[in-house]
């Protein structure tokens, strides 16, 4: 447990917060500090350093969720907090059960990034921009970045819980430009985790080279084609598809509001018996993992589709009481400036059976997407849409020609029963989700996985 | 608020900064979120926080916290110099210079009247209690569903409001603080026909909840999402596209972006070499304006400080400049234009747009269209964060709208992409609309519908 608040403090917030009725209150504790910097134009430059500290306190009452939320933790603006929270409640006052603290875990942080000096991760930098400038004399432009971030939070609820979590994050990111004549590519890179600066000790330059060697293959470029075709998809980030398509209408809010394709198909068959998919919480060190939810709830690993049929949805602890079952660990908040929603965490299609190569040489004409710049989709209707950073063409089997410019579209119902082959290579990847205005870490993954056919929005009619 | 950024520059220069500056903001904020008749939630919040840009010789730092107490103040200083002593030397680095002191009770010499006269406040935020914009939200609801039968309820109907206010200070004699209020309402609604469901939004924005008009909001919706009941997909082609009001702005948004200096200056804009250049057909006026009364994302001075003013940035289908901040203009040899923006204390500031403005045209929508002949109306674009690349403007977006036949709308179509780069659509502008609205998605931006006249639509 961590010295956000003491437990006395948390039970005078909670009986304030209950003070005019209500089911159920919570106090959500943060202390955050983090440090970014960049290289540009191989520069070190906007060097970033930030410390927050706050609090959130919500009642649900009827139906309603009442939320107030400060900044600083002093017990005195917590106590305030609450009472703001219960400004509109004028029932009979509501005890909150005594708290017993929770034994957590974090995650294991071998090297604490605060505690490396600034100027190895200036270094680090520096290594990337010259391994990604070494890459090739078309490489005209690169940025990387580097950030780290430490959140300790404390849970308590009226219920009786009092939990916390101590949550260390690194990552960087690189991207290249490469220019021949009037031809301008990008190619980007990122590696991240749940982890401590020891993430980066193992060649992390080596992802300015994959960047760089993207933007350079991709000055070969030609137009994509339009139309439908089959279309393969990339291990690693390739699995930002099946978050967009499929993750996203799991969720339990859009489920229960009737906003989600998936509403009412527990049970159905919603992919071929060669799919089977899970939001795992608890990955060790993977970049959307945490050990508890943001509501204190232990994460865990949530099989969600098993050979194809839809097994369970996402909850948080308000959208699982709805349902009657136990919440699954995906409360998450941004901050203790939002509340919690359904959110995934690491969410995956598991590997299957068939050799990356095989996927390709059963494809006469297609597409082939390797990695994605990032995607949409609307869980109501299930359209989604892609951005594909990294594309070529399938012609008689074979990968050939790069295409630029490529976006897939479709319809997740569809797309997703149309998948019939799955690879036996699996690589996850770092991302960050944005939903209801809040954004949280999430780790998407999979091997090569086909499509059977699938809209392809290029120029090349 | 002054007197706490003051104290932070001087923090920040006893903790060995040469300059320094901080950007102080409070805010208290409401947000009702309704569903079903009923209120789902109901937050009330405030927000106190710096930012402190410090420079050491020709390096320069950021540092941003919560904690205003002394001790939290020189803690933040003391960050904010050691994260520029970590930068390396940048020689256009350094806090802009005072140009005017909008504090002075006299008025500032020679600053633009328009920022005097410039009311950001609306007074209803404090008049309006939390039942009346809780109605307001479930209004808005109401008429979405009540507008039509096939409507079959609303993800959510939201109702939001913030009252701001913003100090900045340097070393350098910048002085500034100013007030600002703003809400917006939204829903989603979902409609059901020929066995699918149907998204649409509708939204409206104001400086206070007087300013909205829920029937409107909800009506919006329930149009938008019923228009799309039965749609299927386009047949693959070039051909006319009309964008409507708020496709048009997504666009418009990131043509901002992509004006920025900063952009410019390290090559990544597709507008780089074409200064002075025509990038756009005449039809397509766009300028920058920090001081419109009804903007957004007006205030008197930018986020560093420098006074807002009204620029021409497209006109007579020549690019006539791009948006300057201090440290890009430095590195250009010429003076700010007012455009330093940024996301509040905790980041810092970046060239940015303020309120983008659309010139309007002749022609209302039923005039586009008919202009257009056989075509696509584009009624909602999805993807632009992904399917953009920002150095070259080559995009493919994910779209949904109507289709047009004989200068009218016909049946409606998605799962489509629009494909083009930005200055070829710019150039191909035929026409655009008369009647403009503002827009919040990705920027601030005022824009009538455009008519397009020829973009590579992918469907079936």
């Amino acid at each position: 447990m961590n010295e956000l608040i003491e437990p006395e403090v948390a039970e005078r917030v909670l009986r304030r917060a209950l003070a005019g009725g209500g089911e159920f209150a919570e106090v959500f504790c943060e202390r955050g500090a983090g440090l970014t910097l960049a290289i540009d134009e191989s520069r070190i430059e906007s060097v970033q350093s930030g410390a927050s500290a706050g609090a959130g306190v919500r009642v649900l009452s009827g139906g309603t969720t009442y939320f107030a939320h400060v900044d600083g933790l002093d017990p005195d603006d917590l106590v305030r907090a609450a009472g703001e929270a219960a400004a509109a409640l004028h029932a009979e006052s509501a005890e909150p059960r005594p708290l017993r603290a929770e034994a957590v875990e974090p995650q294991p942080i071998a090297l604490r990034p605060a505690e490396v000096p600034a100027e190895r991760k200036a270094e680090l930098l520096r290594e990337l921009d010259a391994r990604g400038r070494d890459a090739g004399p078309e490489i005209s432009e690169l940025t990387a970045s580097y950030a780290e971030v430490r959140r300790e939070i404390a849970v308590a609820n009226s219920d009786g819980l009092l939990s916390g979590d101590d949550r260390t994050r690194v990552r960087i990111g690189v991207q290249a430009v490469a220019r021949r004549e009037g031809e301008v590519q990008t190619g980007s890179e990122t590696l991240g985790g749940h982890r401590g600066f020891e993430l980066l000790e193992d060649d992390a330059g080596a992802i300015a080279e994959a960047a760089a060697g993207k933007a350079l293959t991709l000055l070969d470029a030609g137009p994509a084609p339009a139309g439908s075709m089959p279309v393969v998809i990339g291990g690693g980030f390739g699995g930002v598809l099946f978050h967009e398509m499929t993750g996203h209408g799991l969720e339990a809010d859009h489920v229960q509001k009737g906003a989600s394709v998936y509403a009412g198909k527990l049970g159905a068959q919603v992919a071929q018996p060669l799919l089977t998919a899970y939001d795992d919480g608890r990955m060790p060190n993977e970049w959307g993992s945490d050990s508890i939810d943001d509501e204190g709830i232990p994460t865990r690993k949530t099989m969600v589709i098993e050979d194809g049929r839809l097994t369970s949805f996402l909850y948080d602890r308000l959208t699982a009481a709805r349902d009657g079952v136990a919440p699954t660990g995906n409360g998450r908040r941004e901050s203790f400036r939002h509340l919690p929603v359904p959110r995934m965490t690491n969410t995956y299609i598991a590997p299957g059976d068939a050799e990356p190569e095989a996927i390709v040489a059963e494809v006469e004409k297609g597409f082939y997407a390797a990695s994605f710049a990032g995607g949409q989709v609307d869980p109501a209707t299930g359209d989604f849409v892609f951005g594909v950073s990294e594309g070529y063409l399938i012609e008689g089997g074979r990968v050939t020609r790069p295409c630029r410019g490529a976006t897939l579209i479709g319809n997740c119902l569809e797309a997703l029963l149309a998948i019939d082959a799955v690879g036996s290579d699996f690589e996850m990847k770092t991302g960050i989700c944005g939903k209801a205005g809040q954004k949280v870490p999430v780790g998407t993954g999979q091997g090569h996985v086909r499509v059977r056919a699938m809209t392809v929005g290029g120029t090349e009619l | 608020m002054i007197e706490l950024a003051r104290h932070a520059v001087e923090s920040t220069v006893a903790a060995g900064a040469g300059d320094a500056e901080a950007y102080a903001s409070e805010d208290a904020g409401r947000e009702v979120r309704a569903h079903g008749g009923a209120v789902e939630s109901l937050t009330a919040a405030t927000r106190r926080g710096i930012g402190v840009r410090a420079w050491i010789g020709k390096r320069a730092g950021y540092a941003y916290g919560t904690d205003l107490s002394g001790a939290g103040i020189r803690e933040l200083a003391a960050r904010a110099a050691e994260t520029a002593r970590i930068a390396d030397e940048d020689e256009f680095a350094g806090p802009p210079k005072a140009p005017v002191r909008l504090m002075d009770p006299t008025g500032p010499k020679g600053a633009p009247e328009r920022a005097g006269a410039l009311d950001l406040s609306d007074g209803s935020i404090g008049e309006w209690g939390v039942d009346r914009i809780a109605d307001l939200a479930l209004g808005v609801e109401r008429a979405a569903i009540e507008a039509d039968a096939r409507v079959a309820g609303v993800e959510q109907a939201v109702y939001a409001d913030s009252a701001e206010r913003i100090a900045i200070a340097s070393s350098a004699g910048v002085e500034a603080e100013y007030e600002r209020t703003s809400c917006y309402g939204y829903t989603q609604a979902l409609a059901e026909g020929e066995g699918a469901r149907e998204t649409g939004l509708g939204f409206g924005l104001g400086r206070g909840p007087a300013a909205l008009d829920p029937e409107e909001i909800g009506r919006e919706a329930a149009a938008r999402a019923t228009e799309m009941i039965g749609a299927g997909k386009p047949s693959s082609r070039g051909c006319p596209v009309v964008l409507d009001a708020t496709v048009a702005a997504s666009f418009v948004a990131l043509i901002g972006r992509a004006l920025g200096a900063d952009a410019v200056q390290r090559g990544r804009s597709p507008f780089a070499e074409l200064a002075g250049k025509a990038v756009a057909d005449e039809a397509f006026v766009v300028h920058d304006d920090g001081l419109d009364p009804e903007g957004p994302d007006s205030s008197p001075v930018d986020s560093e400080g420098t006074p807002r003013c009204r620029l021409p940035l497209i006109e007579d289908g020549t690019l006539r400049t791009f948006l300057y901040d201090t440290y890009t203009a430095r590195r250009a040899g010429t003076v700010s234009t007012g455009s330093a923006s940024r996301g509040g204390y905790r980041s810092q500031p970046s060239v940015g747009a303020s309120n983008l403005l659309v010139a309007t045209g002749q022609l209302d929508l039923e005039g586009l269209l008919a202009e257009a002949g056989d075509g696509v109306l584009v009624t909602d674009v999805a993807g632009l964060h992904s399917g953009v690349n920002p150095v070259t403007g080559v995009f493919s977006v994910g779209a949904s709208g109507l289709a047009i036949r004989g200068g009218e709308t016909a049946e409606p179509l998605r799962e489509f992409t629009i494909a083009s780069d930005l200055v070829s659509m710019l150039k191909a502008v035929r026409a655009t609309g008369s009647a403009a609205r503002w827009v919040p998605f990705g920027g601030s931006v005022h824009t009538p519908p455009l008519l397009i006249g020829e973009m590579t639509v992918a469907g079936s």
